[in-house]
């Protein structure tokens, strides 16, 4: 990962007086996975498509290794897309598909042959080309739209939701081949989804959006374990979001209970959120020896572990999970560790 | 329920038998027997209205007949593609208004229009009025095969329009942006994969125009003067006014077996078309 390949710069889209993308600041490096992540009408496909050149941005600029791309037409970008729909041509089938761009560039005719044949083999659609692009299974079409974007050895490859259509099975199965293409041949690859485990699971690099503006960006760790605000630690994960205060560094208060944290630099008595995901609240039998004590009001299996909620004393819920049930009425005492506890500015009430 | 949905479909078949299978087997009776028709008694076997088809007076109104409706389609297809083109590729909003005027002329009778058209193009008619009004030369087409052939385009053009406009606003937006996203311009866009992909609305637009256009009669009375008689005159005239019901039907079994090839012919290029797809170039 090295130079950067592109730059959007205070870029912003509006459709009528709707703002859909809004003043939007991003780099992204060479080799890079990123992945745009955001609730459905965030702009996320907006954003894909002023750098594909098929959406002209209000204002602001898109560079791409430096150039200025915005009065360059999408055919002329060195740039693929692998469309939320597929896209195919429905009159070719899938040998001419993924030759479609090859043959634009005229390129002779057994190179042609060749690449397609690689990208064939890299889809794992070795012996389809023959086929009828409308006779593919949806995983099929899928990476029909894969090889047709990468046989051209584009520098940035989009991806717009190109898992969105599969079972689950199928993604996961999709997810990891993806990334070994993309890791293998070594492109950029922006990706935009709306499923925050697949971003959490894929990407170097994560951009959380919501109407239009971007949230936070980060690596999924950076953004898991330390959301900036509520909307991105509510997007990512479950947690437990409480109204708080800072007393002073490293202590924050609420309801009866004073936690011990790692945060400061915050003013004296300043109002913040805190985030606690379920899994870093541990339950002790004895409540006495909890921080907050609560009673168990339910307990759901999820497989690997039981969620339960446990209200408080002072009538709060927390979600917690964990891997031992305790049961429904049992009286507890919850305890969380002072790195387990993430300190955020106050936003707007969500 | 299947016995009760076969019987929803007898009233259906009655309709059809009546009014189609029967009257076929009619004219078909009729081209293979002379005699007078009023007594069925007087009826025998006989090619002979087949043999009278065969002579060139006949066949060239039938060779007249095809070309002028092969000339038609070739124009209405030239004229017809960009403005169905045009309409699919106008904002939504006025699409359907575009698409009306195009279609309101249908709504009027047929020989309205063709009398219109006389009433234009007549030699001392609107049209030449107005040439010398400006001093140019007058417009001498009428009667002649020019005006025919306008008379058939004006005509028929909706009917090519109609089903290539409706193919071309199928095609979803996003396959034209993968075609620019692969590096296509616009020329190639539109030739490898509009065109393409709109086949089968030209292939019906030409059924749609040909079949009327190789069977009209009375624009080439109208417009034409009857100056090149066509077949579908020719068998008004058997049937209304030579009483000559044997010939007229011989030629009706002519001309729906020479369309019958001609669609058979067009299904073929459709279905090739279609099959594209499926096999390599
Ligand atoms: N061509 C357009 N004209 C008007 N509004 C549009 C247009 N395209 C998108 N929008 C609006 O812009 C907003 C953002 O759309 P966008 O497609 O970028 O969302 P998204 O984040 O990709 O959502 P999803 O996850 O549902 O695909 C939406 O409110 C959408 O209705
Ligand atoms: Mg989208």
């Amino acid at each position: 990962m090295g130079r950067n390949i592109i730059e959007l710069k205070n870029l912003t889209k509006r459709f009528g007086d709707v703002t859909v993308v809004n003043n939007i600041n991003l780099t992204i490096k060479e080799n890079e996975f990123v992945t745009l992540l955001g609730p459905s009408g965030c702009g996320k496909t907006t954003t894909l498509r002023m750098i594909g050149g098929f959406e002209e941005p209000d204002e602001g600029q898109i560079f791409f290794e430096g150039k200025l791309l915005n009065p360059i037409p999408a055919y002329k970008r060195n740039i693929n897309t692998v469309f939320q729909r597929y896209a195919l041509f429905t009159h070719m089938n899938v040998f001419e598909n993924i030759a479609f761009g090859l043959r634009i560039k005229k390129i002779p005719k057994d190179e042609i042959e060749k690449r397609v044949k690689r990208m064939l083999k890299l889809v794992d659609l070795e012996g389809f080309e023959k086929r009828n692009v409308d006779s593919l299974s949806g995983g099929q079409q899928q990476r029909v739209a894969i090889a047709r974007a990468l046989v051209n050895e584009p520098k940035v490859l989009l991806l717009d939701e190109p898992l969105g259509a599969l079972d689950l099975k199928l993604r996961k199965e999709m997810q990891i081949e993806l990334l070994d293409m993309q890791r293998s041949i070594g492109i950029t690859f922006i990706y935009v989804t709306h499923d925050q485990e697949e971003a959490l699971t894929m990407s170097d690099t994560v951009v959380v959006m919501n109407n239009g503006v971007i949230q936070q960006v980060g690596t999924p760790q950076d953004i898991y374990n330390e959301p900036i605000n509520r909307f991105v630690a509510d997007f990512i994960g479950e947690s437990n979001i409480i109204e708080a205060v800072m007393l002073e560094d490293y202590k924050v208060a609420f309801d009866d209970v004073v936690l011990d944290c790692v945060d400061k630099g915050f003013a004296k008595n300043e109002p913040v959120d805190i985030v606690i995901r379920p899994e870093d609240i541990r339950i002790v039998t004895n409540p006495d020896e909890g921080m907050i004590k609560g009673t168990v009001k339910s307990v759901i299996f999820k497989g690997v572990h039981y969620e339960m909620m446990i209200e408080s004393d002072t009538g709060r819920e927390y979600m917690v999970h964990r891997t031992i049930a305790f049961p429904v009425g049992s009286y507890v005492g919850m305890n969380v560790q002072p790195f387990d506890i993430q300190v955020m500015k106050r936003g707007d009430p969500l | 329920m299947k016995k009760t949905l076969r019987i929803l479909a007898y009233p259906y078949v009655v309709w059809m038998v009546i009014f189609i299978v029967v009257p076929l087997f009619l004219i078909l009776f009729y081209s293979f027997t002379k005699g007078d028709i009023h007594d069925i008694g007087s009826l025998e076997f006989s090619v002979e209205s087949y043999k009278k088809v065969a002579e060139p007076l006949y066949l060239k109104v039938i060779g007249d007949s095809f070309l002028l409706a092969f000339i038609s389609t070739a124009i209405c297809l030239v004229l017809g593609y960009p403005v169905a083109l045009i309409i699919a590729n106008t904002d939504q909003k006025y699409r359907s208004l575009l698409m009306m005027l195009f279609l309101v002329p249908i709504w009027m009778n047929f020989l309205l229009r063709t009398y219109a058209w006389m009433s234009l193009l007549s030699p001392n008619g609107l049209i030449n009025r107005f040439l010398t009004a400006i001093g140019l030369p007058r417009l001498e087409i009428m009667p002649g095969n020019a005006a025919v052939l306008l008379g058939m385009v004006y005509n028929f053009l909706p009917f090519m329009v109609l089903p290539i406009y409706t193919v071309l606003s199928k095609i979803d937006k996003q396959v034209l942006e993968a075609s620019s996203d692969l590096g296509g311009n616009k020329v190639v866009t539109f030739t490898r994969v509009i065109l393409p992909l709109s086949i089968p609305g030209v292939v019906s637009g030409i059924t749609m125009v040909f079949l009327p256009a190789v069977s009209t009669f009375v624009i080439s009375g109208l417009l034409g003067g009857g100056k090149t008689p066509l077949i579908g005159d020719m068998i008004e005239q058997q049937f209304l006014f030579a009483r000559n019901w044997h010939f007229g039907s011989s030629l009706s079994i002519i001309l729906m077996v020479m369309i019958l090839i001609s669609m058979a012919v067009m299904s073929r290029i459709d279905k090739n078309n279609q099959e594209e797809g499926g096999k390599a170039r």
